[in-house]
């Protein structure tokens, strides 16, 4: 059934429209590819960001006991 | 901001599936493009362009209207995420048309023997309407002051959606015929090129949906960064306010606020 598939699909004619047509899927490729690794970089940022935010909220509850404790002092 | 939270399950799985279903339409518009749909009689190989170049600059056209339209969503209720959507519609609608500007040369060098033809009104008007919304970043951005920014943009984003129209407009009275005609010849199409054409169009149209649905989850996220960065340092200050006067006089010591409290509004406009 595949060998019976393969040989019906057309051959892919290489002639001097082959790079126009690969230049054009390459580019738009490309574009995509250059978004989506914009998109990560942006989102490592955040997620650094918000690691920083949580060590920073961590190391605030550690304190925390004692200034409310101070403040509910008599 | 917005009632769903980026890592909430449903916003996840919502856009994992947008994603392998636009990753598997893709594929296969891919594999219909290069082993099922036939060579044109005239153009030959170089037409398999037209698959890629053509949905590109639909779905482009499109997330312009569709910018325009959220916009004047935003104008009518004046909910920050209208807006949102909008600058987010037109942000990825601009890469797809860089695309579709870069593709369409590759094609006409292919074609006609040069990049860019100034006497097709098809290709000039797709330039002016790109050339417009170019400029719809730098306005935005130019602005301050939030709710300015998101009405002015909203402004900008319906005057401007009324020009792609134009654009179909331009395709049908045109009298060069240089340009191939799509929209009006899908008909003529064999039903191979057809059914090819429609299968290409949906993968952009899904690669579109998942690369706007990835751009407003990070948005999100980092709107939603940004307040509780501004609850933590609101929170910090007041704690050391507190901490502070409790040294000088303990007994004039605020009762510490709570967190709700502080937590200031997240930005309507602000991207």
């Amino acid at each position: 059934m595949p060998t019976a598939l393969l040989g019906a699909l057309p051959a892919l004619p290489l002639h001097e429209a082959g790079k126009y047509v690969a230049a054009a899927y390459v580019v738009a490729f490309a574009v995509v590819l250059i978004y989506v690794a914009i998109m990560a970089v942006r989102l490592s940022h955040i997620q650094r960001e918000l690691g920083e935010l949580s060590r920073r909220e961590r190391a605030a509850a550690g304190r925390q006991p004692d200034s409310t404790g101070e403040s509910q002092l008599p | 901001m917005h009632s769903s939270s980026p890592s909430s399950p449903a916003v996840g799985s919502g856009l994992r599936a947008l994603s392998i279903a636009a990753a598997a339409v893709m594929a296969v518009a891919l594999g219909l493009v290069f082993f099922y749909a036939p060579l044109d009689a005239d153009q030959g190989f170089l037409q398999k362009i037209f698959y890629l170049h053509v949905p590109l600059a639909i779905v482009a056209l499109c997330g312009f209207v569709a910018g325009g339209l959220m916009a004047i969503m935003y104008l009518r209720t004046r909910e920050a995420r209208w807006d949102m959507r909008s600058y987010v519609a037109i942000h990825m609608s601009l890469i797809f048309a860089v695309a579709t500007l870069i593709t369409g040369s590759i094609w006409a060098r292919g074609s006609w023997g040069r990049w860019w033809a100034w006497n097709e009104p098809t290709l000039v008007s797709f330039l002016i309407v790109f050339l417009l919304y170019a400029t719809y970043q730098p306005l935005r951005f130019a602005i301050e002051d939030p709710e300015r920014q998101a009405r002015y943009a909203s402004v900008f984003a319906i005057t401007a959606a009324a020009f792609v129209p134009m654009n179909f407009i331009a395709v049908r009275l045109s009298t060069a015929y240089l340009h191939p005609r799509v929209l009006g010849s899908t008909s003529n199409l064999p039903p191979r090129m057809a059914f090819t054409f429609v299968i290409s169009l949906l993968a952009v149209a899904l690669l579109y949906a998942t690369l706007c649905s990835c751009e407003l989850a990070a948005k999100r996220a980092r709107a939603q960064l940004r307040t509780l960065r501004r609850l933590a340092d609101a929170r910090a200050g007041a704690g050391a306010d507190a901490g502070g006067q409790s040294r000088r006089t303990r007994s004039e010591t605020p009762p510490m606020p709570a967190a709700g409290t502080l937590a200031a509004p997240a930005p309507r406009g602000g991207l």
